[in-house]
């Protein structure tokens, strides 16, 4: 069904300079789907992903994002379909001179008619799905750890109960326990608010753990698209050592352990 | 009870509204079977209504609710805040001892800075010992930006002080017809207190600063704790190009700023009160003025140490984030500011016990 594509990428072509990172690259994300993004340094993973929030404009192509087309879509298409999603950066970006609930509150503000009162309460829900104690709302960004500080991005990012979060690398610099608990958290936010996640990561954990499908970024372009199991079998020396490295074989047993 | 459509954030003024209209208490059934979408705020009203009710003494039951729906509801009932931390009630006591810590703090700074100014100069004793450790490129480096640099503006300040001051003195010189003092009244201020003191007032807000940003981001990003794990002493990389290199500039930059503040005197007293530049020159040239050069001069280290200590210290206090890095940068700059003035007093106070 081509109603349930919920960002649809076509011709992509981004330059910096003379340095072509994306060339003529096509994607569908469905609606609902755990996409992880895996590619090596340099290949445009995070280009990608601010090329469909609208934060880096392709020198050609279509971004296409809930059937608002984000490059040539007027202000008000664009504000618009900006509440219906939500992007949490690789260290959170969160405003330092606010406090995990008035960040939360933040995108409440600007696109709600809600009163302080509910305001407030939702900020604090989402602060709390998001895994962070009832002490943590009035502490400023500084005061955090940077898995909580991930944690309070996550709840900025969820406020507004977007259709679709972009999630920068978010488990890169969390301990194996953090991260494991954060790749649960976002299954559990998931299934409980029926979310697309469109991931970019480096953690073959993650991959296992919780995502649907995974995208490979190489040769400026998608190369690849599947489960791990059908990625594993693709004839491509870099998809080849990625997912039948040593480090990916660890993470197949440790999931299985998990699982099984 | 029936609940249709939307309950989202969108609509959630509407949602408060419709629930207002609701029984307060008693058994209500709500039916969600219309509900199109349900997000995290509309289930959350759902449930804040069926908290009023039960607090009222009834009970509220969903029904009809979709298997999503469902989940998304239970969800938010386990997240939903169970109790919020009492917010910190400031008393008088507390603000009292909030302001005794903030005395004991300016004291520990005091001595911090003492401490450094003692690092400095350990360190530079031990270069002049070791040249080879000494880091000459960078001085020369930092002399040009704290030096050659600095110099139109402060030749331009001190070109508009030595205009003004010429300018102000003849209104009221010429009451007495005591014109030709205008030149001893810009010979004293200007070597004695002005051209100095301002010119470590510019370079404060201009060195000071920069100092505490080049250190405090090389701070932030673990370039001085990288610089420590190689053994390189940040002290003697970092601070002691950077405050010598003052310490050299700042008379340098005096000397221009009293020659420009003279000559734009002399232009002034010559327009002004006809005072030919020969007569401006004659006047000048005596040893009294000799003195009070002298007197501006000695100065000149002395505030270039406080600075560049000031701005190197607050540079190392910088913690890991970006907000610490601007408010040390402004602190360094006030900082540096008030201990040159207070210092220019006390130099004045010198002064004038010794008779000079």
């Amino acid at each position: 069904m081509s109603d349930d594509v919920v960002i649809r990428l076509r011709g992509i072509r981004n330059q910096f300079g003379s340095n072509v990172v994306h060339d003529d690259l096509d994607l569908d994300i469905r609606r609902g789907e755990i996409v992880g993004v895996v590619g090596g340094s340099g290949t445009g993973k995070s280009v990608l992903l601010r090329t469909i929030v609208g934060l880096q404009r392709p020198v050609a192509g279509t971004v296409d994002v809930l059937g608002t087309d984000i490059l040539e879509g007027t202000e008000e298409e664009r504000m618009a379909v900006q509440t219906r999603w939500g992007v949490l950066f690789q260290d959170g970006a969160l405003f330092s001179s606010l406090t995990v609930r008035e960040n939360v509150e933040v995108p409440l503000k600007i696109a709600s008619d809600a009163d302080r009162e509910t305001r407030v309460a939702l900020a604090e829900l989402k602060v709390t799905m998001s895994g962070l104690p009832a002490s943590a709302y009035g502490k400023y960004p500084s005061e955090l750890s940077g898995g909580m500080r991930k944690r309070a991005g996550l709840a900025r990012a969820l406020s507004l109960d977007p259709e679709i979060v972009f999630l920068d690398e978010p488990t890169a610099g969390l301990d194996p326990i953090g991260a494991a608990e954060f790749d649960q958290l976002i299954a559990k936010l998931r299934n409980a608010l029926g979310l697309t996640v469109f991931m970019v990561t480096h953690d073959l954990d993650s991959l296992h753990a919780i995502c649907d499908r995974i995208i490979v970024l190489a040769e400026k372009t998608v190369l690849a698209s599947g489960t791990i199991a059908e990625l594993s079998r693709f004839d491509h020396p870099w998809v080849d050592s990625y997912f039948n490295g040593p480090r990916a074989r660890a993470a197949e047993l440790s999931a299985e352990a998990t699982k099984g | 009870m029936r609940a249709g459509g939307d309950l989202s954030l969108a609509h959630i003024r509407a949602i408060s509204e419709a629930i207002e209209g609701l029984p307060g208490d008693g058994e209500v059934t709500l039916d969600l079977s219309d509900v199109r979408r349900l997000d995290t705020a509309g289930a959350w009203s759902l449930l804040r209504y069926a908290d009023t009710v039960k607090a009222a003494g009834g009970k509220v039951r969903i029904a009809g609710a979709s298997d999503a729906h469902t989940a998304l509801i239970d969800t938010v009932r386990e997240d939903r805040v169970q109790e919020r931390p009492e917010p910190e009630v400031r008393r008088l006591s507390d603000r009292l001892e909030a302001l005794g810590r903030q005395v004991v703090s300016a004291l520990w700074l005091a001595l911090d800075v003492a401490g450094y100014l003692g690092l400095f100069l350990s360190r530079l004793g031990r270069a002049a010992l070791n040249p080879r450790e000494f880091r000459l490129t960078a001085l020369v480096r930092h002399c040009e930006e704290v030096g050659l640099r600095a110099l139109p503006i402060v030749a331009l300040m001190a070109f508009l002080i030595g205009v003004i001051l010429a300018y102000q003195g003849a209104a009221q010189l010429r009451q007495f017809g005591a014109e030709v003092f205008v030149v001893d009244l810009i010979a004293v201020s200007l070597l004695r207190e002005l051209g100095i003191l301002l010119t470590a007032i510019i370079v404060a807000g201009r060195t000071a600063s920069a100092f505490t940003a080049s250190i405090g981001s090389m701070k932030m990003r673990e370039e001085v704790d990288a610089m420590r794990t190689l053994g390189i002493d940040p002290v003697q990389a970092l601070i002691v190009p950077r405050v010598l290199a003052l310490v050299i500039v700042l008379p340098i930059l005096g000397l221009v700023a009293n020659l420009s503040g003279l000559v734009g005197g002399a232009i002034m007293a010559w327009i002004e009160l006809g005072i030919s530049p020969e007569t401006f020159r004659i006047r000048l040239a005596n040893y009294d003025n000799f003195l009070n050069a002298m007197a501006g001069f000695i100065k000149a280290p002395v505030f270039a140490m406080l600075i560049g200590i000031v701005g190197c210290y607050a540079g190392m206090q910088v913690q890991g984030n970006a907000e610490s890095l601007g408010m040390m940068t402004s602190k360094a700059v006030v900082a540096s500011i008030m201990l040159v003035i207070v210092a220019d007093g006390l130099f004045s106070i010198f002064f004038l016990r010794v008779g000079i």
